[in-house]
């Protein structure tokens, strides 16, 4: 189905099963522990050995040898394989690593072998006896220090011909004239991903052809990935994930226990399961990488901006992407003169890629803190100036309009709920006992993607539907919003339908990325309804447009037949897939969120706690106001982390994020978040697609860790623009106590 | 983890015998701290010796009014008990303050003052460490530091002891008592029990190779107000910054013991006799040798700070 001009009236502006708050239908498999995570599928092939992973333990330079005769006559072990018995990988479209292969090291805990033994424990102990020699060489680690040297990048998300330099006006020559000027900097650090579930995969070949069983947000992308570095025909590569612990982008790319458990499984001829141990997915995996902002605001004493100036440094692997904080100052406030770029410096730090709103949750944790610092500047409520800046049109083409944005209406609602006006603009004078108390707002913006997804849907001779598309669910709710979808478009209860996911056999959907998912996987299935419900029309002999399905029937001209009966002699099946014409282009379709949070601050200790937090969101359609609000509340949480706690700690010595595991790099626990509520409006947009829905998994983080910092700096008076706000940040500077 | 063999202990003297006898023999407790330890092959014994089936599993009062907690009390016990919660209140809270519930149900009272630190190169194998590699060197000294400890260091290793529980025993002059391969039970002040780690950071204990720790002696309760106050980056499941133990009295007198600033519980006498002077009078005196780093020169000033919360609190 091409969808090329904005949807009119259609079976899903029903709502019967759509956007109704319906319970995961995945949960009882979650909650009773049956739902097979990768790493735990022994039953998919006999003879599963277990590999380990010898990370790099330098961060650049040469491997000179290995020796693995200690290992190799180890107990259990099955085999090693190295990275100088193979070719370094190519790395898949939008990575920069090389997951395996060569004798060149680009970053600590690059993988150099692979041991495989009969069990973990084995495998784990013998890859302590692999001794690897290297030639080491100094690396770039410092983000800093090497900021300097950064070069001008382009925003890999724009497409290929973005521009670099996002230019209007004359930025210079305004920001010297406003009245009332910002201009400051902003760092924040390399964050890893923290999902709970490892990535893991288990390999295993039959005739020159692989199946892979792995934890992927993009089924897709992996086979692709995969194929190519092995030199196969994709067909020839099967990639199954149907359930993932968490991904948050991590595993958006293909990694490297994919690769190391197929090359092993091939070496070793049986099967072979790798899982990437907690260190190896901080430095091995991908992370978000740090970023230092410069960010300048102009306005005139009315507060209406008359300049924005954003330039976001970030660094990466060479030829890996930037971190694109600059993207939501684009779109957010209206400005006449604006001069925004990224900059890309080379680090040898490992992958930097997508971890959750990449670009907007580092870019908004500055551009909104700014916000806040200019409000104050000109003694105006922060909610007020950010709604004074509102703009309807793409502030570099005035003609092209926002399909729909509700960003006022969150800011003015959540101010409303939140009870913004009790807070005391002054900073730092609001006590209650020892605690300094402050309140603070953020505005959020993240772009709706588009994302060609296909799907299948089966009509059973029971009656029952049958979903299959290699969609992802990471924990999300796409199980249940595309039962929803196949409900409401077949006029039949959700428990009548089943949904098989994440297997690359099944058509080609979206993923799960970018918020893209569920709108576009949605809007997949929908169009394969349409063709199910054309046969099952023709099968009636009923004419196409005015069939009604509802209640389990099948209605046209006055005759009502079962649908059942459609499949009576023979399951009926429907297939396609939603392809976008550019209607994104001819609008800006994105989301939008008010952020609003108070906390608290030890007034002796410094330490900062959460006291509660509201997020009214516009979306566009909401498919199901429980899965939607999950996502929003996790990703208030994530905010919080990303204000308050969550840094990876560099240390350039060695060229490595030392804080490796759970316990050194923290993010909130339950005791950190008391108390959340969320506000969904509800506006279909008919620009986005048939289902009129939006992305709702990124929204939530946007804005969300800068409406932290600046309820912290609306506590204690002490602005802080380096993030994580640690208590160490601001103590010096808090009032005494002795 | 290298593999090992492992038994479970009849009696105390079995115990300590099949330690002092078999090289790289370990006692196991919870396992909660010796396990990772294993896995990342930071500590690697050939030989484990269970004792969770000895009987050191009581609370008890003793003579002189105090309390005597066995060996292996769990976490969760010892900080529930009514005698505890009762007068030795400083240890319920600092035993709650730590870990997570699940974790406390395991961890034993001996195991818990036997566990190692937290420094983040000490956890990495790659990294040279004189604690985990004597001799190595201390990757930490100009690495990232913030957590580590500002005194009592040396040049070989600034790790901070990051436990709860002993910074309320040392406040509390609790006794160790310790089972040695002679067949005697020995006490130890545990102002004796934690080393610094001077030239030879390896040793964190004046423990000696298969001594067992069978119970700790808490003397007759001290009165007061009993106050801990764990500082962290997050409310929850996180090692201490800095940890402040108290028991103030009505005169303004009282005791005062810092956690997670040094190899130790932190405690010094002359300092806490300084306390009707208020908390800077403290600190200043605790931590006048302080050598802290950059990134952890702000935990003086925290220590004092969160003295003068424990203050106020007691004023209450
Ligand atoms: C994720 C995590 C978070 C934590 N957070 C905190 C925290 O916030 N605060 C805190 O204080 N602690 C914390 N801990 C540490 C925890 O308190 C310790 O792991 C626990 O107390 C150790 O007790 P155990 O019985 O499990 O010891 P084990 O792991 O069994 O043993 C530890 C050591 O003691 C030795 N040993 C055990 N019993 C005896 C004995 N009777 N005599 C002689 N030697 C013995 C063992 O040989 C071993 O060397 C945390 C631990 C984890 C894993
Ligand atoms: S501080 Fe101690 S534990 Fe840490 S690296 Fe140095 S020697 Fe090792």
């Amino acid at each position: 189905m091409d969808f090329t001009s904005p949807a009119g009236p259609n079976p899903i502006d029903r709502q019967i099963a759509v956007g109704r708050a319906t319970s995961r239908v995945d949960g009882p498999l979650k909650v009773t522990g049956t739902a097979p995570y990768a790493y735990e599928r022994h039953d998919v092939a006999p003879r599963q050995a277990y590999g380990y992973v010898v990370g790099s333990s330098i961060a650049k330079g040469r491997v000179t040898g290995i020796d693995t005769a200690a290992a190799k006559a180890a107990p259990g072990v099955v085999g090693i394989i190295t990275t100088l018995d193979y070719k370094p990988a190519e790395p898949p479209a939008r990575q920069a690593a090389n997951l395996f292969g060569g004798d060149e090291i680009s970053h600590y805990h690059q993988a150099v072998a692979l041991v495989v033994a009969e069990t973990f424990e084995q495998a784990r102990a013998a890859a302590q006896l692999v001794d690897v020699r290297y030639d080491k060489s100094a690396g770039r680690f410092d983000l800093a220090a090497e900021a300097a040297a950064a070069k001008p990048a382009v925003d890999i998300n724009e497409g290929e011909d973005a521009k670099i330099y996002d230019r209007l006006g004359d930025f210079d020559a305004a920001f010297a004239a406003a009245p009332v000027q910002v201009d400051a900097s902003y760092t924040t650090p390399h964050q890893t991903h923290a999902m709970i579930e490892p990535h893991a995969s288990i390999a295993a070949w039959q005739d020159g052809k692989l199946t892979v069983w792995t934890s992927t947000q993009m089924v897709g992308w992996t086979r692709t990935g995969l194929a190519k570095i092995l030199g196969l025909p994709e067909p020839d590569v099967r990639i199954v994930s149907p359930f993932i612990g968490g991904g948050f982008g991590g595993k958006l790319y293909l990694r490297a226990d994919a690769l190391l458990a197929a090359y092993a499984a091939k070496a070793l001829d049986r099967p072979v399961k790798v899982t990437l141990q907690r260190p190896l997915i901080i430095n091995n995996g991908t992370h978000r990488s740090a970023t230092i902002q410069r960010i300048r605001l102009g306005a005139g004493r009315d507060g209406r901006l008359t300049a924005i100036g954003h330039v976001g440094v970030s660094g990466n692997l060479p030829g890996g992407a930037p971190e694109a904080a600059v993207a939501p100052t684009k779109l957010l406030y209206a400005a006449p003169n604006r001069d925004m770029y990224l900059t890309l410096a080379e680090l040898d730090l490992g992958e930097a890629n997508d971890m959750r709103a990449p670009g907007e949750a580092p870019g908004l944790m500055a551009l909104e803190m700014a916000m806040d610092e200019l409000a104050e500047k000109l003694g105006m409520d922060p909610v007020e100036l950010r709604i004074l800046n509102d703009t309807q049109t793409d502030p570099r083409d005035p003609n092209r309009t926002f399909s729909e944005r509700h960003l006022v209406e969150c800011l003015r609602t959540g101010a409303e709920r939140f009870g913004w006006s009790r807070r005391n603009p002054k900073p730092g004078s609001v006590r209650d006992g020892k605690w300094l108390v402050g309140m603070g707002v953020a505005a959020g913006i993240r772009l709706n993607l588009l994302m060609p997804s296909a799907a299948r849907i089966r009509l059973e001779t029971d009656g029952t539907l049958t979903v299959e598309t290699d969609m992802t669910d990471i924990g999300t709710g796409s199980y249940t919003i595309l039962a929803q979808t196949a409900a409401e478009m077949m006029g039949v209860p959700v428990e009548a339908v089943t949904v098989r996911l994440g297997d690359s056999a099944f058509p080609k959907a979206a993923g799960s990325g970018g918020q893209w998912g569920a709108n576009n996987a949605t809007s997949g299935l929908y169009a394969a309804c349409v063709k199910l419900r054309e046969a099952v029309a023709t099968t009636f002999g009923m004419r196409g447009n005015d069939v009604d399905f509802s209640g389990g029937m099948v209605t046209a001209g006055g005759r009502s037949v079962p649908l059942a009966e459609a499949a009576r002699a023979g399951p009926l099946v429907g297939q396609d897939g939603i392809a976008y014409g550019d209607l994104d282009k001819t609008y800006v379709q994105a989301t939008f969120a008010g952020q609003f949070a108070e906390v608290g601050v030890d007034g002796f200790t410094g330490e900062v706690r959460m006291r509660r937090m509201l997020q009214v969101v516009d979306a566009g359609r909401v498919l199901n106001p429980l899965t939607a609000r999950s996502q929003v509340i996790g990703a208030m949480t994530m905010g919080v982390g990303g204000a308050l706690m969550e840094a990876l700690a560099v240390d350039p010595r060695y060229g490595l994020f030392i804080n490796h595991d759970l316990g050194g790099y923290e993010v909130p626990v339950h005791a950190d978040i008391p108390h959340q509520e969320v506000i969904i409006l509800d506006y279909p947009d008919p620009v986005s697609s048939p289902m009129k829905a939006k992305g709702i998994g990124e929204i939530g983080l946007c804005g969300a860790a800068a409406a932290v910092a600046n309820a912290v700096y609306n506590a204690t008076g002490v602005r802080v623009r380096d993030y994580p706000i640690t208590l160490d940040r601001h103590l010096d500077h808090l009032p005494t106590v002795s | 983890m290298k593999p090992f063999t492992y038994e479970r202990a009849k009696s105390p003297a079995e115990a300590v015998q099949a330690v002092t006898s078999t090289p790289g023999a370990r006692f196991i407790a919870g396992g909660t701290n010796l396990l990772d330890l294993m896995k990342l092959q930071i500590d690697a014994p050939t030989h484990l010796v269970d004792v969770r089936g000895l009987p050191f599993t009581t609370i008890e009062d003793t003579q002189d009014g105090g309390l005597r907690i066995g060996a292996l009390v769990t976490n969760t016990d010892l900080a529930s008990h009514p005698r505890v919660k009762r007068d030795y209140g400083v240890l319920s809270r600092a035993i709650v303050a730590g870990a997570t519930g699940q974790l406390r149900n395991k961890a034993t009272t001996g195991g818990n003052l036997l566990q190692r630190n937290r420094c983040p190169y000490f956890y990495n194998t790659d990294m040279p460490c004189n604690k985990r590699r004597p001799g190595s060197g201390c990757a930490a000294l100009e690495g990232v530091s913030r957590s580590l400890a500002v005194i009592g260091t040396s040049d070989n290793c600034i790790a901070q002891n990051p436990g709860d529980m002993a910074v309320a025993l040392r406040l509390l002059d609790a006794d160790i008592e310790v089972l040695g391969p002679s067949g005697r039970t020995h006490t130890l002040p545990i102002s004796e029990f934690h080393r610094l780690p001077g030239d030879t950071p390896e040793r964190d204990f004046a423990l000696g190779n298969g001594e067992l720790i069978t119970g700790v002696k808490l003397p007759p309760p001290l009165g007061g107000t009993h106050h801990y106050h764990k500082v962290r980056d997050r409310a929850s499941y996180a090692f201490a910054i800095v940890s402040v133990a108290a028991v103030l009295q009505k005169d303004g007198s009282g005791r005062v013991a810092f956690g997670s600033v040094a190899p130790k519980p932190w405690r010094v006498q002359e300092a806490e006799a300084l306390l009707p002077q208020g908390p800077s009078a403290v600190t200043d005196r605790a931590f006048q040798d302080a050598r802290p780093t950059n990134d952890n020169r702000f935990k003086i000033a925290l220590a004092e700070r969160t003295l003068a919360l424990v203050i106020d609190e007691g004023r209450r």
